[in-house]
């Protein structure tokens, strides 16, 4: 193929864009906090310490993170669940009840979390559920399903109806063929699902702007953003805490970047 | 077996949406009872210029924001589906902000942009010493191009899937006619990447109806109500004015507007049942 310097000066730009960012982020959540004034700012410390990330996890960060890891769990391992079994039916049965779910479902895809806030946070209150990590869970499951039974059903649809049909021959019931047969055929579909599910959640902020006060049940992003408040003139601190927060994430996209690539798109791609 | 799912998201999707509609028909301050109150709500919201002015700016980072990541994804998908090694390495790189929430890339954003002290202001380059958040016009700059920076890389992954299922025949047919490498773009690429422009326009479109997260850690709204958009105007009348009733009013608007949006865009792209579904993102 011919060289393309256009493209490739274009693409070298935009590296820099988003590098330099994140390099300036890094290096200065490791200058000890009365160098950030004073230095080049786009220079590593000569004396790099790792004093602002000992700050941070000295406040409470390991709690944030493990809210943020129950949030991400009880989430996605139930709302995988119960959008493969909807997917599993609808794709297998018929009649009028399952097309209503489906399309249903299916509606749900264009209503937005941000816009039915107000309503939710009402019935977090009235189910007695305000300020708990329980009340961010369940309406997050709700509004992962209408994309993880649409994502889940189209794989199921590939599986070749023969394999079915032996099962069924075999004598197996419905719901042994969803979990013996289709859900291991359908894994790459399950952990698409489950790790933009994962991300949503794991990424969300107004859930528990809404319907969390109590500081120790603060997740990684909301924790953020006051700890931003809370110590905006030690910046290096503050970066600190932007560069903890993000590398759970980073240290999946090291190991298993294909599957996390899919799963960021949930198959918008396709 | 769909029962499961059916309740959960009838109980806490479909139920808030007709919700949403009840409520803004009434007067609730978020704690205590909630009273009926007819239209007034939507008279008093429909009238009032600071509604007018989020929704406003609201289109305005839409249309802007589309303009400046559209071609932007377009040409980083393209140019990661490419072959050559140093693509592939690029693409790990640019896929970086994905890795990272709206919450972290706004705090980041706003340390970088510190008029005293931040990277902006100290690298010794003039024209970027400026006061990007506290200035009124600046800041919407700013917010368009934190949003691309964020988003840019999401979308360039679907450019990048839709690039790669462009049959490579196409390409050297058109090599063997004589068309060069800005020519194939024009007459193969683009064309061929209808559907996918329709599909990333509207998950932009749509989704610039609900942006909240970057928005409100970023400015807050601010400076005065220069980054107010629908959504942060939403949150500022319910949780902070505690008048649910007028913010219900908005998120009916968005809800409404997001649908009409989503459904214009699928007009122009003619109808395809297969991503249509899709497309209602």
């Amino acid at each position: 193929m011919r060289r393309n310097w256009i493209a490739g000066i274009f693409g070298w730009v935009w590296l820099a864009i988003i590098i330099v960012p994140i390099y300036w982020v890094v290096i200065t959540s490791l200058k000890p906090s009365s160098e950030y004034y004073t230095t080049n700012p786009l220079l590593p410390s000569l004396s790099p310490t790792l004093s602002a990330y000992q700050l941070v996890l000295e406040n409470d960060f390991a709690r944030y993170f493990v809210n943020s890891v129950i949030v991400t769990v009880c989430t996605v391992v139930p709302a995988v669940l119960i959008a493969f079994m909807a997917a599993f039916a609808i794709v297998r049965g018929s009649g009028r009840f399952l097309r209503y779910t489906n399309s249903f479902l299916l509606m749900g895809l264009a209503i937005p979390l941000q816009a039915t806030i107000i309503p939710v946070y009402l019935l977090i209150i009235r189910l007695s559920l305000y300020d708990s990590l329980t009340a961010l869970i369940l309406p997050s499951i709700a509004f992962s399903l209408p994309l993880a039974v649409l994502v889940l059903s189209n794989f199921i649809r590939d599986v070749p109806g023969e394999l079915f049909e032996s099962m069924r021959l075999d004598g197996t019931s419905e719901w042994g063929t969803a979990w013996r047969l289709a859900f291991p055929l359908t894994r790459p579909a399950v952990a698409t699902v489950s790790i933009y599910t994962g991300l949503q959640v794991w990424n969300g902020f107004l859930l528990p702007l809404v319907l969390t006060q109590d500081p120790g049940l603060r997740v990684l992003p909301l924790a953020l953003a006051t700890f931003q408040g809370q110590y905006s003139v030690n910046v290096p601190a503050v970066l600190a805490a932007v560069v903890l927060s993000t590398l759970p994430i980073l240290a999946f996209y090291i190991v298993g970047r294909r599957q996390l690539v899919s799963g960021l798109t949930a198959g918008f791609g396709k | 077996m769909a029962l499961p799912a059916l309740l959960f998201f009838a109980f806490f999707g479909g139920v808030p949406l007709v919700g949403v509609v009840l409520l803004s028909f009434t007067q609730w301050d978020g704690i205590g009872a909630i009273s009926w109150l007819g239209i007034g709500n939507w008279t008093s919201v429909l009238a009032d210029p600071v509604m007018w002015k989020a929704m406003g700016l609201t289109f305005g980072i839409m249309v802007f924001s589309w303009a400046v990541q559209t071609p932007l994804a377009l040409l980083l998908g393209v140019f990661t589906a490419g072959t050559q090694k140093y693509r592939a390495f690029l693409a790990v790189l640019y896929f970086l902000p994905l890795l990272m929430s709206a919450a972290a890339i706004s705090i980041a954003f706003k340390a970088l942009l510190d008029p005293n002290f931040g990277l902006a202001a100290t690298l010794g380059i003039p024209i970027l010493v400026q006061n990007w958040l506290g200035s009124p016009t600046l800041v919407l700059f700013v917010v368009i191009f934190v949003l691309s920076w964020m988003y840019v890389p999401f979308h360039s992954l679907i450019y990048q899937g839709g690039a790669r299922q462009i049959p490579k025949t196409m390409y050297e047919a058109a090599s063997i006619d004589g068309a060069g490498t800005v020519r194939q773009f024009f007459s193969i690429t683009l064309p061929q990447l209808k559907h996918t422009i329709i599909t990333s326009s509207t998950l932009m479109v749509v989704g610039s109806m609900t942006t909240f997260d970057l928005i409100w850690i970023l400015t807050a709204g601010g400076p005065g109500n220069a980054t107010r958009v629908l959504a942060v105007d939403m949150y500022l009348r319910g949780f902070r004015a505690n008048e649910m009733g007028p913010a219900s009013v908005i998120a009916v608007l968005i809800v409404l507007i997001g649908l009409l949006l989503a459904q214009l865009l699928q007009r122009l792209g003619g109808k395809d049942k297969t991503s249509s579904q899709m497309e209602g993102m």
